[in-house]
């Protein structure tokens, strides 16, 4: 099957390895991964601000990087929600067959275990974009619970905002690093070694805030522990 | 008196409330516990999902047709013995209520509590006329002995504890009448025993009572209060002037319509199947007279906006406050208004304008996490919202952000710009700053900056391709 990523602009200028073990999981599960390489970023900064003319202008850029193809994959759910949920209130109709990542393992290609190994014990944070505003559901952790080796931890207070948010972590610095802390908290209430999500920005404020701590707990976007294998 | 003239801005004043710690904890455990509650009666309901369509339905089709029924409502009360009067903003509702408690020569109301009386802040111009208004509910008790202001829409008081109530009751009680017993605990039961004792007197002794209301019934020109301590019915049924104010948008068609609204309101709000007392009237009971003042004061301009017109279905049920993360950590004085939390945020700019720094910033304070539209009973899209404010407010004066965004649009717009940009950081990596400059330090403040790698993934694909091409 062939398949249109959709690495989106924080994986790709950030956390590239993200967008590698896409590609590497998505080969292995027999596709053929296209890198529509004019595509950049879906828009969703300037859109959450209030800056529509520039969140359509990049709106228009990615359907025309994607025209064609039937199936796109997005690592990201708040990346994918923006496409799918936020465009047609910019006036843009969003391409047909935008994924994220664990809707498309599991509805597209009918897969819960992918082959992975990963010997650690991980709790997993179902962020607000993938299960409010795309409604993932409980695919990611059908994903992991089928993962060799590995110990899925729940996390207390799994549903709740990380305090993020894009540009409400500068606008609201104070209430921003409260709600991270307790999801902090939640995390090394588990004890897991690792911190598992499917939006590595979140992941970038929790992940920031546990290294500050020195905290011990390391974050792994899901396509990286889906991709991991005995041999690496 | 306290009020909420000149709060600063929501970043300025949540800043405050999170290094509250005592107030940090009584919210987390106040507004967890109601939130369990209405989880557990919501779920307990076979059709949640049809109901909530109803009542937005419902309330969408009232107010499509607002005029009409508002006009229904006007001669249904009149007919019954009721006075009706209509004000076009805070100032008008009150002087319409100030002159009509003056007409009765009394010095002395009661408050049922109510949401448009403390909008239109009418606490404030009564005290100004000379006339005392004593509110009864239990939690509007407490924010009105410490001289307070309600950080709830449903629990005004949820940011004391029961020991700061204790206190309030024993130093403040006196001056407002009936001071509380000797040795007052901070038992709950004993803080009940003192409230009841204090508004007894209260009770009985008042001539006019001013109340608002959930619900108004355009067929037959019915009010209907629905509350937990059964003190708004006394206020409704022992003064012999009831005076009652009311938004514009709290009209249901029929009795049909509000059938919906009372399976919707307890379970969202104080998560009961059913709340303990419904007061309702029509008109005026011999020898006792009524009146009803419909309060605008901004709803019909935000009745014209295509998106944010949904925020007229609220039925104050403050289900979305209880869900919020930021309201948990921020409180509710912060939001600068009576209307905090979600809700708030969105109507507060809608119903004032976006008339000042503190109105630009509510639709910036959340984070989009939509839990607050996940349990809202008439289905109110606040993110939607939010964000459609958002774009209203970057309209204005903002050139820095501006500028930021653009130049951030433009290398986003050209994938070879930001190959270029991407290539520069990844060099720089190595000085990546443990400290960022300028608005930028609200990041690194408190989390770590990521540091860029060394190759992008774009590059890293080109790179790939190009191997396998030459191989």
């Amino acid at each position: 099957m062939r398949v249109a990523l959709f690495v989106t602009c924080v994986n790709d200028t950030i956390f590239p390895g993200t967008g590698r073990a896409t590609v590497r999981l998505l080969e292995r599960l027999g596709c053929t991964v296209d890198f529509p390489m004019e595509q950049t970023c879906c828009g969703q900064m300037h859109f959450n601000t209030g800056y529509r003319d520039d969140a359509r202008a990049l709106a228009r850029r990615l359907i025309s990087a994607f025209d064609g193809y039937d199936a796109i994959v997005v690592p990201s759910g708040s990346c994918a929600a923006m496409v799918r949920e936020w465009y047609p209130s910019l006036g843009v109709t969003p391409p047909a067959g935008v994924h994220e990542l664990s809707e498309f393992l599991v509805d597209v290609l009918g897969v819960t275990d992918v082959g992975a190994y990963f010997p650690h014990t991980v709790t997993y944070h179902p962020t607000c974009h993938s299960l409010r505003a795309l409604k993932v559901g409980s695919r990611p952790l059908d994903l992991l619970s089928q993962v060799r080796g590995l110990t899925l931890v729940p996390l207390g207070g799994a549903e709740e905002c990380c305090g993020f948010g894009g540009t409400f972590a500068l606008k609201n610095p104070a209430v921003s690093a409260a709600m991270c802390a307790d999801k902090v908290r939640g995390v090394l209430d588990t004890g897991a070694e690792v911190l598992c999500a499917a939006d590595n920005s979140c992941l970038m404020h929790i992940g920031g805030s546990l290294i500050r701590q020195r905290a011990g707990v390391r974050v792994l976007h899901l396509a990286q522990i889906l991709a991991s294998t005995e041999e690496d | 008196m306290a009020t909420f003239i000149g709060m600063p801005a929501f970043p300025e004043a949540s800043a405050r409330a999170v290094g509250d710690a005592q107030l940090r904890h009584n919210l987390r455990k106040a507004t967890h516990t109601i939130r369990a509650r209405r989880a557990a009666v919501v779920a307990e309901q076979p059709d949640w999902a049809g109901l909530r369509a109803a009542g937005a339905a419902i309330k969408d089709r009232t107010l499509r047709h607002l005029d009409v029924y508002l006009e229904r409502l006007e001669s249904a009360v009149t007919a019954a013995g009721g006075h009706v009067h209509w004000a076009e903003d805070a100032a008008e509702a009150d002087r319409i209520v100030v002159d009509l408690v003056r007409a009765t020569g009394e010095t002395e109301v009661v408050k049922v509590k109510s949401m448009a009386t403390q909008e239109i802040d009418l606490n404030a111009a009564l005290a100004a006329a000379g006339i005392r208004a004593y509110e009864t509910d239990l939690a509007e008790l407490i924010v009105q002995l410490g001289d307070d202001l309600p950080s709830h829409i449903l629990v005004p008081a949820i940011h004391r504890n029961r020991a700061e109530i204790r206190e309030i009751f024993s130093g403040r009680m006196a001056s407002w009448g009936r001071p509380a017993p000797e040795g007052l605990t901070d038992d709950p039961r004993a803080l009940a025993e003192a409230a009841r004792l204090h508004l007894r007197e209260r009770f009985l002794r008042a001539k006019v009572g001013i109340s608002g209301a959930n619900f108004a019934v355009a067929e037959t020109g019915t009010l209907v209060v629905l509350e937990s301590e059964g003190n708004g019915r006394m206020c409704v049924t022992l003064p012999e002037t009831l005076i009652s104010v009311v938004g514009i948008e709290k009209i249901v068609p029929t009795w049909r319509d509000l059938e919906v609204f009372l399976q919707l309101l307890p379970r969202s709000s104080t998560g009961e199947r059913m709340n303990p007392y419904t007061s309702m009237w029509t008109g005026a009971t011999e020898g006792q007279e009524f009146h009803l003042v419909l309060v605008d004061n901004g709803r019909t301009s935000v009745l014209a906006d295509r998106v944010g017109r949904q925020a007229l279905r609220c039925i104050r049920c403050s289900a979305c406050l209880n869900v919020c993360p930021v309201y948990e950590r921020a409180g509710g004085h912060a939001y600068g208004s009576v209307y905090p939390g979600p809700i708030g945020a969105i109507l507060t700019p809608q119903l004032r304008g976006l008339t000042g720094p503190l109105e630009e910033s509510l639709p910036y304070a959340s984070t989009l996490c939509g839990a607050c539209y996940d349990v809202c009973p008439v289905a109110i899209n606040i993110p939607e919202v939010l964000l459609d404010l958002r774009a209203k407010v970057v309209a204005g004066d903002h050139r820095a952000e501006r500028l930021a965004m653009g130049a951030a649009r433009r290398v986003l717009d050209h994938p070879k710009w930001l190959a270029l940009a991407q290539r520069s950081v990844g060099r720089l990596r190595r000085w990546t700053p443990r400290h960022l400059p300028g608005p930028l330090s609200a990041w690194s403040d408190t989390r770590e900056v990521p540091v860029p790698p060394r190759e992008s993934f774009r590059d890293w694909w080109a790179r790939r391709a190009g191997e396998e091409g030459g191989r």
